[in-house]
């Protein structure tokens, strides 16, 4: 008699049950598929991210000596964490999508909306981690930091910082919209198993 | 049962105001002057805005805290409080993240980009920053520990058999 309790929606008459189901499922998924191209595109823009320039440094007699500078984003171990916690993020959003499909067949206690809620959680703590640390590191290289005699760097590679600037935003939007993900599971789980706790403590 | 449990997350709430506050103040309090060759070098933390957003996001979740201790515990805002937590530790660890990246180029410097290490200078400033760091990242721990706790007090595992 508890256990019946928790499927059905409370007091709805029988013939809305449907409607309001389908309307609230299809949130989730549609916002994952969302984060999951964010990350993807953040991960892909910044592992790209390469300019190359040739400047002249000196002259002798009337011979210029050039120079030729890379701008990689391995130079930077703040970028290298940001295209790895991004890859991970995109590859859960996709294994979480597909989950929320199938989950139902492999389930026999219930734990797996309590793994999902508290994976996402994780990764929405590691993503805001890399997102920040790139952030601040493209701050310093566009304004430099004139106490401690940094120069700045994007106005000589001014494609590779707007292609940074471009993964981080978008790693920004992949970011807000695992937060919602991750709060509207939690809250969802709370509600679950409040009503089981109702259910269960009624049923006593 | 319940009181253990109004009791555990009292006292971790307490050790997580402990640790925000001491990495606040440990970075508001770390300055240095250093003189070489007749140019004074004057290291504080408010120099990068990463340190300074440091100390804001450690203010807001000692606040945050603070309130939170003297909430009775059965109320309606649990959810929103549950939400709020995690945004406090996101907030926190992307602050330590941001610190750590400054701090690696301060201590390691960046050749392909021309910047020099500058910790050899204001090592007594680099070192007390560093301890900052630490206590924010315990901080950063706890508030997690807060969260994953809140979400296993939310359900118990073994009402789920039915």
């Amino acid at each position: 008699m508890a256990s019946e309790g928790v499927e059905k929606l409370p007091e709805v008459g029988h013939e809305q049950v449907p409607v309001v189901r389908s309307k609230v499922d299809w949130l989730v998924p549609v916002l994952r598929l969302l984060a999951f191209f964010a990350t993807l595109s953040a991960t892909l823009v910044m592992a790209l991210n390469k300019e190359t320039k040739t400047i002249v440094v000196a002259t002798i007699g009337t011979v210029p000596i050039q120079a030729t500078l890379t701008a990689k984003f391995q130079h930077t171990p703040a970028f290298v964490f940001f295209v790895v916690v991004n890859g991970n993020a995109s590859l859960h959003n996709l294994l979480m999508l597909v989950v929320n499909f199938v989950w139902k067949k492999f389930d026999s206690k219930g734990l797996v909306p309590l793994a999902i809620a508290s994976l996402d959680l994780m990764n929405v703590v590691i993503v805001s981690g890399g997102v920040s640390a790139a952030a601040f590191m493209g701050q310093l290289g566009r304004d430099g930091n004139s106490h401690a005699r940094w120069n700045k760097i994007c106005d000589k590679f001014e494609t590779y910082c707007n292609h940074g600037s471009g993964a981080i935003i978008a790693s920004f939007i992949g970011l807000t919209l695992m937060i919602s993900i991750s709060t509207i599971s939690l809250v969802r789980l709370r509600n679950t198993y409040n009503k089981i706790v109702l259910n269960s403590s009624v049923g006593v | 049962m319940i009181f253990s449990k109004r009791f555990a997350v009292f006292v971790l709430r307490f050790l997580a105001l402990g640790a925000s506050i001491s990495a606040t103040t440990i970075m508001i309090t770390s300055r240095e002057t250093v003189e070489v060759l007749n140019i004074k070098f004057e290291a504080k933390y408010t120099n990068t805005p990463t340190f300074v957003y440091f100390v804001l996001m450690n203010a807001i979740a000692s606040g945050y805290s603070l309130i939170l201790l003297f909430f009775p515990a059965k109320n309606k805002f649990g959810h929103f409080i549950l939400v709020l937590d995690l945004i406090m530790v996101l907030l926190l660890d992307s602050s330590i993240s941001a610190c750590l990246a400054i701090g690696q180029v301060a201590k390691k410097g960046n050749s392909h980009a021309g910047w020099l290490p500058i910790c050899g200078q204001v090592h007594k400033f680099c070192d007390h920053a560093a301890i900052a760091v630490v206590a924010g990242f315990v901080a950063s721990i706890l508030y997690f520990i807060i969260v994953l706790y809140s979400i296993h007090n939310v359900m118990n595992l073994f009402t789920l058999k039915n």
